[in-house]
């Protein structure tokens, strides 16, 4: 668990990015947080994994695939999700103006670590 | 079978109030047991008269025994208890198209396709009829375009134009474009179905996150990049590319295809 926190505690080094949490993608519960104050992780939590649900059965009718990484852009926030091993999902919320790039490299090790 | 029927009907004599009555209606019916079926439901629905599921298999099984003006009100009944009710926009569609209402039938069986877009007999009965519809327009010598024919070719000259760059209205009904699969299978009426889904989670995710106003939505996966925007209020424009085209460039083009589609979105008002 001290991993997991080391690594969700990284991803909020980034600058701009007000929280990282791990999410149940079924219950869309929050496993893990590391949160700025005034961050709703419950909300969060909720309606990234319901989100990452709707957008994965939209790419595999596409032919897609599963998602690997989303990124919802919204006019004063950003909010990046990265489906992880075991129905995890790694979720950041954002500046809108935050490095997408750096946040989802910080993402994508947290979500090897829970491997 | 005869062992369900038989719990079934000994938990609802049991239990007046237990909604296995729907279990054992089906049951019934899927035997052609119709009276029966009906009986049992109808008593059902003495207990729970607002429960959408009851009166639409009352009404799957009025349309068994041809009552197709009854099977139409109750549908007509689960469509007041539940707007986005999937089965009865289906019967109604059925119904419409059974009596010749291509148009009705068109209109019902795209809101079942948005409530559900995972029902393939949808799909399938949705591409037969607007076919027909086509040919009916055809025969009639209009020379208007009917919303269901969009042009495929609306981006031709931009990057993934006839496979990867769909137009949607909010409904999830294709408006334009094409969406294929690598095996050249079209899923165009799908994902535009899939859309509206996930656009109102993005728009809902949005707001209630205090993001503002969502602009994109971008996927990396496991084959392809997906970007989905809105570029006039209530439409739906998704692009599809292969990992090849990086998320960036794949923005890029989505800017272009977006002024593409407002410029003839305007000239369709």
């Amino acid at each position: 668990m001290a991993r997991l926190q080391g690594a969700l505690d990284r991803i909020t080094r980034v600058r701009g990015v007000r929280g990282a949490m791990l999410v149940g993608g079924d219950d869309g519960l929050v496993i893990a947080e590391s949160l700025m104050a005034g961050v709703r992780g419950n909300a969060v939590a909720a309606l990234s994994a319901s989100l990452v649900k709707k957008l994965r059965r939209a790419a595999v009718a596409a032919g897609a695939g599963l998602p690997k990484f989303l990124h919802l852009q919204g006019e004063r926030g950003t909010l990046l999700a990265v489906p992880a091993p075991h129905g995890i999902v790694v979720v950041v919320i954002a500046d809108a103006d935050v490095n997408v790039g750096l946040a989802r490299l910080e993402m994508m090790r947290a979500a090897e670590n829970l491997i | 079978m005869g062992d369900e029927i038989a719990a079934l009907s000994a938990e609802v004599a049991r239990d007046p109030q237990s909604l296995a009555f729907l279990r054992l209606g089906e049951v019934l019916r899927a035997q052609g047991q119709l009276e029966a079926a009906a009986r049992v439901v109808v008593g059902g629905l003495g207990h729970h008269p607002y429960l959408p599921d009851a009166h639409d298999l009352y009404a799957r099984i009025l349309v068994d025994q041809g009552e197709f003006e009854r099977a139409e009100e109750e549908w007509g009944m689960v469509l007041a208890i539940d707007p986005r009710h999937a089965g009865a926009h289906k019967g109604l569609g059925f119904l419409a198209y059974k009596r010749g209402d291509l148009d009705a039938a068109l209109d019902h069986l795209e809101l079942a396709l948005a409530a559900d877009p995972t029902d393939q007999r949808v799909v399938n009965a949705l591409r037969r009829v607007r076919k027909e519809f086509e040919r009916l327009l055809q025969a009639q010598g209009s020379v208007a375009v009917p919303p269901a024919a969009p042009p495929s070719d609306l981006f031709a000259g931009l990057e993934g134009a006839g496979s990867g760059i769909l137009l949607a209205d909010a409904q999830g009904r294709v408006l334009a474009g094409a969406m294929r699969r690598e095996d050249g299978i079209d899923v165009a009426e799908e994902v535009a179905a899939h859309l509206a889904g996930v656009s109102q989670e993005a728009a809902r995710t949005a707001q209630l996150l205090d993001l503002g106003q969502w602009r994109f939505l971008l996927a990396e996966a496991e084959h392809q990049n997906l970007y989905l925007g809105e570029p006039v209020e209530d439409t739906l424009l998704l692009l599809a590319r292969d990992r090849s085209v990086p998320a960036g460039r794949l923005a890029v083009v989505a800017q272009r295809a977006a002024v593409v589609a407002t410029r003839w979105l305007e000239a369709q008002r």
